[in-house]
């Protein structure tokens, strides 16, 4: 059965007007799995993301997460399952943003805090531990009482990956996490992510950071134009792929 | 008429000038963000007329709206005029000022991220939720200059009641000035005016500081 996989997308279809930008596009990832997507901008790899974390409606296909059906394609369109269906399913996941979108009115510790008191319905004091346990693990145990703009982009993004763990999601999306951080920011980011990858933790990344996505995912997928060109294990994509479009972007990349 | 008493007289009518100013508050701001809301509406209808109860209150005098709120009972429906002004008063600063904080709510939601609404939906804030907490603290700040902006300007425009003659401050100058044939009403008036706004930007600046802990 399905049961065994934490996410399957299948057939996903997205149009934008009259521009294709999923073109029958099918993934699953097993808990625990970590999956990198890589591939040139437009390359609809963001849609693939905004669609898993409902942020965006497909037009047609499969969404399932732990055999919940998010959607349901039903003769080639995708029905969506009812608000407090999805609202459940929410609870699942969790997104870093590429731009943080932290609360700039809130503290670190209110972002943290609020969602898993007002959304998941826990006691303050059990989530204020939690909270403060997981920005100790981020290194921010002395920015509890900060606000987002005090903090550096590389600090901003360790809250937000704070912020989506404090809901206990069984997996964590990454849309090109360190792509508006300075170069020497980046480090820190992907060290988190991978200590995470080290506990487990099942995740997506849309990423640009071919030696990071080859290190810590266990299957890459390669997008362009809408549909996967190339998938497997991460040394066979990144460093042997055999599509011609891999190889062009692959060589495009390092030449910068 | 020694000038003390005319401050005395004019100053008498200052409860009446409050009254207009703090009761127009009260409605117009919650009133105005369910305009600006409604205007915001997706769905067509409702934000067609949103979009001309505005501009009909914002493209004809106070004055007029004033008038037809107090005496279009009479003229629509023989419905006598209520010696108590205050309440058509009210009802016509409200219906006005409401369709200006409209706009200005508006102009602020809609400087709002896309990324603050999606960050609260995948964290399963529900739509009010995030309205509530995320959404509307943030759009109060950015429009405080704004909404100090129309307040100072209610605070003269709480003159316009004497054309129905609602006895307030400056309605009760502008008699005490055709009778005395007399200037000095309407300095008084200035003045009154001019540190009652004095007043109102002291608590928007605190306002304003209070609301400046974040960027």
């Amino acid at each position: 059965m399905t049961m065994s996989k934490l996410l399957e997308i299948n057939h996903c279809r997205k149009q934008f007007g009259s521009t294709e930008v999923l073109t029958d596009l099918s993934i699953s990832v097993e808990e625990g799995q970590v999956l990198s997507i890589i591939g040139p901008s437009g390359s609809g790899k963001s849609t693939l993301l905004r669609c898993a974390t409902l942020l965006e409606t497909m037009d047609g296909g499969d969404l399932i997460y732990l055999g919940n059906y998010a959607a349901r394609d039903v003769n080639g369109k995708a029905v969506y399952a009812t608000q407090p269906e999805l609202q459940k399913i929410r609870g699942m996941f969790g997104l870093v943003f590429q731009n943080f979108n932290l609360f700039p009115h809130y503290s670190v510790l209110k972002n943290v805090m609020e969602a898993p008191m007002l959304v998941q319905k826990r006691q303050e004091k059990e989530v204020r531990e939690e909270a403060l346990a997981l920005l100790e693990q981020m290194g921010l145990s002395d920015k509890a009482d900060a606000y987002p703009y005090q903090l550096s982009g590389g600090q901003q993004q360790r809250v937000s990956i704070a912020r989506a763990l404090a809901m206990n999601p069984k997996i964590l999306f990454f849309d090109e996490p360190t792509s508006a951080l300075d170069p020497e920011l980046t480090g820190e980011i992907l060290k988190v992510i991978r200590k995470l990858a080290e506990k487990k933790m099942t995740m997506v990344i849309v990423t640009h950071e071919m030696s990071f996505a080859r290190d810590v995912s266990d299957w890459v997928v390669f997008m362009n134009g809408g549909v996967i060109v190339e998938q497997g294990d991460p040394r066979e994509v990144i460093d042997n792929p055999t599509q011609e479009r891999t190889i062009q972007f692959l060589r495009r990349l390092q030449e910068k | 008429m020694s000038i003390l008493t005319m401050i005395t007289k004019m100053g008498e009518g200052l409860g009446r000038t409050c009254a207009i100013f703090f009761l127009t508050l009260l409605f117009a701001l919650p009133l105005g963000l369910i305009v600006s809301l409604l205007r915001m509406s997706k769905n067509k209808v409702i934000s067609a007329i949103m979009k001309v109860y505005i501009s009909i209150l914002r493209g004809t005098p106070l004055m007029l709206q004033l008038l037809a709120v107090t005496y279009g009972p009479y003229y629509l429906f023989g419905m006598n005029v209520s010696r108590e002004k205050l309440i058509p008063v009210v009802i016509a600063f409200s219906l006005n000022y409401a369709a200006y904080f409209a706009e200005i709510y508006r102009g602020g939601i809609e400087s709002m991220s896309q990324g603050q609404y999606e960050a609260a939906e995948v964290l399963g804030y529900t739509k009010f939720q995030c309205f509530m907490r995320i959404i509307l603290p943030q759009v109060i700040k950015r429009i405080l200059p704004s909404v100090t902006n129309e307040i100072v300007t209610l605070v003269k425009d709480t003159s316009m009641a004497f054309t129905v003659a609602y006895q307030e401050m400056f309605t009760i100058g502008k008699q005490i000035a055709n009778s005395q044939t007399s200037f000095m009403p309407f300095v008084i008036a200035g003045v009154f005016y001019f540190l009652f706004n004095a007043i109102v930007g002291w608590v928007m600046g605190r306002f304003e500081k209070k609301l400046s802990y974040y960027r």
